[in-house]
């Protein structure tokens, strides 16, 4: 057990270090000098010579790999360029603003998806069907950020019933905080409804020709209780992880919703920083992600190596 | 247990009720500012929030005349050596510390000497700084600089709470002290900035909101979306393509002023081994590739109409216009006799553009106007860091590229075309030029000024470094329920006696 965690870890410290060697030579291979960019508009000689000195940006290349990672180490992330603010203060502040919105996004495609794709399955080749199909492929189609300001003009400008944009925590007014999110967490949810749909649909249709479905049938039990309690119990395994696949979809699709309504995620937050050249801040939140994803899988591994007693012999 | 439920709901609601009785006022921005720290802050945005919580020593008119603020009055010496300021002595700062001539003193140390201040530049020219009673002090200047007054009217001098600034140090952004009419409250990065009413602040009577709250929401639709559904009472920077929906709009306001930057083309005269190309080399193609353009018709096409045509770094609105340089009119037919006696009947020129739709669509339009005369325009479309970059070190032909703008004629024109000029990047050098402009910016005499700029400005026009072709103009959307509102060409948004109907 320890000696496989040991090898876990092993690759996982390798699989960090070339992160972090990717994501700082790529911004060093970016063009444009970032002194020149945080100077101001004046360009004072006297201010860019300091900011090439606080930020090394005057050493060799390796040298200020080694500052970063150095830092990095002793657990400073450095302070954004911009606003003075730490890094990992940032992220602390951005990321359960994300989730809330995946999480409610998750919430509402689930809603919309299968209960779409139970009835399209059990009413295929019907008018019911096409329909179900013709709304989730145009959930697919269209486009987020259209959809978005659409929602906007109709619900906010004309009927006046959600707030346009922003965003409050739900620690802080719970009504409001719904308020500002449900037409981005709509926006998000309907897009992956569709794909949700869809597989709800395929799992269902297996599913409903398999013989203990026949056999419920058989038994006179009432069609709803068929579907329900027998055929989609026994779908929902593949939709089960799917929405949880779907899920880590969801986090990266926030970016474009986060800019559209406003929000200040973690997509609003590194959009920004790239933009304004806010180096500390790229650099940090992309090596914080990929250290976040290394230790899920991890964790995951040493589960799955918990759970199911065959890898242990695989051993 | 539905007791405390039911509680809860009606705390609720009534909180929900209870803001509307406040005076909240919300404003829109078109992005989230830098550090607050007027010291180390360098965006134009983080400058309309100082305008509500920082005061300076001076402000301005909307026609650009340095009006009190923080100081009483001043006085130049004779020499232009020495100026003298009186100050109020009935400003505090918001944690308390009161203001007086000890704290002008310190900002200006502050300015001049913390490590990462950006106003260095700006008050270089101080040599000292004594204070000569509790509220008068005197400024010592190295040399005779009628610039000074302007830089006071800006973050040189919003002056800092020096008890605030001694304990916090460099890290003053997180909760900035000032003295200005709103104290700060809160900051969320990328969603809010929030302020409330400073109740002993000197001026309190002018001021009449409890709250304001600054709402970054870069996209130009959202934000009037937000105005439109009431969630916002008022933005800045609408979209030129929105002002005519808003002012058809009755339950909105449109305000308007052109602002005190230009945009324009700045050519490589000297930079380097890529100024060796014609239109780096001879005046006369740059003059003819600016007589191929309608001025008026590119704002039509890509401003709608909105912003300011124009040909010098003042609009022809400032009182440093140049009246006997007016906008030319399109002349196809002179700019290809230009070129001719050039010796060329076609040229290629390649202009860097910033890769924004906006910009883009101006050189677009640009491009085809100078094709007429001749010009086979290419453009090279740069993210702006990498423009700049490549601006600076001289790896261009011409740039299209703006600037936001001074109160101060010199900030506008000094330092892009005087030999040693710090943004001289087209490093067009002339000593006339040079002694024109030191001596412009060392005379307080109005009239003399603004004889030497006009000598400056012959001289320009037939060299033409830059090719200026438009201002932007400022526009504020506005519900109707406010009243009172200025709007000023440096595109602060001053609440004082600013209201809700």
């Amino acid at each position: 057990m320890l000696s496989f965690i040991a090898r876990r870890l092993a690759i996982a410290i390798p699989t960090i270090f070339l992160v972090s060697v990717f994501v700082f030579f790529l911004q060093k291979l970016l063009p444009g000098d970032p002194a020149l960019v945080l100077a101001g508009e004046e360009r004072d000689p006297e201010t860019l010579a300091f900011i090439r000195e606080k930020y090394h940006l005057n050493e060799p290349i390796l040298t200020q790999y080694f500052y970063w990672v150095s830092g990095m180490l002793q657990g400073d992330f450095g302070i954004s360029l911009r606003t003075n603010q730490p890094v990992l203060e940032l992220i602390g502040e951005k990321l359960p603003v994300t989730i809330q919105l995946a999480v409610m996004a998750m919430i509402i495609a689930m809603i919309i998806g299968i209960p779409a794709g139970i009835l399209s399955a059990v009413r295929k080749g019907t008018a019911v069907d096409y329909t179900a199909n013709i709304i989730a492929l145009s959930g697919l189609s269209i486009p987020n950020f259209w959809l978005g300001i659409m929602l906007i003009m109709l619900v906010s400008v004309h009927l006046g019933w959600l707030p346009a944009s922003g965003y409050e925590s739900p620690f802080v007014d719970p009504v409001r905080s719904l308020e500002t999110m449900i037409m981005p967490a709509f926006v998000l949810g309907t897009a992956l409804a569709a794909t949700l749909m869809r597989h709800t649909r395929s799992a269902m249709l297996g599913v409903l020709k398999t013989d203990y479905v026949r056999t419920a049938r058989a038994k006179g039990l009432q069609e709803k209780v068929v579907v329900l309690k027998h055929a989609f119990r026994n779908a929902l395994l593949p939709i089960v992880t799917l929405s949880a696949l779907l899920f880590g979809e969801l986090l990266a699709g926030a970016v474009l919703t986060e800019q559209i309504f406003t929000i200040p995620g973690f997509g609003k937050l590194i959009v920004d920083a790239v933009f304004t050249r806010d180096y500390a801040v790229v650099q940090g939140v992309v090596m914080c992600t990929a250290v976040g994803f290394i230790l899920m899988n991890l964790v995951a591994d040493v589960l799955y190596f918990l759970l199911n007693p065959r890898m242990r012999t695989a051993l | 247990m539905r007791n405390s439920l039911l509680a809860a709901l009606l705390l609720s609601v009534s909180s929900l009720i209870a803001p509307a009785m406040a005076a909240d006022l919300r404003i829109g921005l078109q992005e989230d500012p830098d550090v607050l720290d007027p010291d180390q802050s360098r965006t134009f945005v983080g400058r309309i929030v100082y305008a509500s919580l920082c005061d300076k020593l001076v402000d301005i008119t909307p026609d650009l005349e340095i009006i009190p603020q923080l100081a009483t009055g001043w006085s130049w010496s004779n020499d232009g050596l020495t100026l003298t300021m009186d100050l109020r002595d009935d400003a505090t700062f918001h944690d308390g510390t009161p203001f007086d001539a000890e704290a002008v003193k310190a900002n200006i140390d502050r300015s001049q000497n913390l490590p990462e201040s950006r106003r260095k530049s700006e008050v270089k020219n101080i040599e000292s700084v004594e204070v000569t009673g509790p509220h008068q002090v005197q400024f010592k200047l190295k040399g005779p600089d009628a610039t000074l007054l302007a830089q006071f009217a800006d973050r040189s001098g919003m002056m800092l709470s020096p008890t605030a600034a001694a304990a916090a140090g460099v890290d003053l952004g997180a909760k900035p002290i000032c003295s200005g009419p709103f104290k700060f409250v809160e900051r969320v990065a990328q969603d809010r900035i929030v302020l409330e009413k400073f109740s002993d602040y000197w001026n309190a009577d002018s001021i009449n909101f409890d709250k304001v709250t600054f709402l970054p929401i870069p996209d130009t639709t959202v934000r009037l979306a937000n105005l439109r559904s009431g969630d916002l009472d008022m933005l800045e920077r609408l979209a030129a393509t929105d002002a005519a929906s808003v002012k058809e709009d009755g339950s909105l306001q449109y305000e308007e002023a052109v602002s005190l930057g230009y945009q324009g083309i700045t050519i490589n005269v000297g930079n380097g081994d890529r100024a060796n190309n014609p239109i780096g080399q001879d005046a006369k193609i740059r003059e003819a590739f600016s007589l191929s353009l309608d001025r008026d018709a590119i704002n039509q096409v890509v401003f709608e109409g909105a912003f300011a045509p124009g040909n010098q770094p003042y609009p022809p609105t400032s009182p440093w216009y140049d009246k006997d340089h007016p906008v030319p009119a399109r002349d196809v037919d002179k700019a290809k006799a230009l070129l001719k006696e050039a010796g060329y009947d076609s040229l290629d020129v390649e202009v860097q553009v910033a890769n924004n739709p906006v910009q883009t669509q101006l050189m677009q339009v640009v491009q085809s106007m100078a094709a007429e005369a001749g010009f086979n325009v290419k453009l090279k479309s740069m993210e702006f860091a990498s423009l700049l970059s490549d601006q600076s070190a001289g790896n261009y032909q011409a740039s299209q590229i703006g600037w936001s703008g001074r109160v101060d004629p010199d900030g506008n024109i000094h330092q892009f075309v005087t030999c040693e000029g710090g943004i001289n990047d087209s490093k067009y050098c002339n000593p006339e030029i040079d002694a024109l402009l030191d001596a412009a910016r060392t005379s307080t005499d109005l009239e003399i000024r603004k004889e030497k700029y006009d000598a400056a400005r012959d001289i320009l026009n037939a060299d033409m470094p830059l090719i200026y072709l438009y201002h932007v103009t400022w526009i504020w959307a506005l519900s109707d329920k406010l009243e009172g509102f200025t709007p000023y060409p440096d595109g602060m948004i001053r609440l004082e006696n600013v209201k809700f109907k």
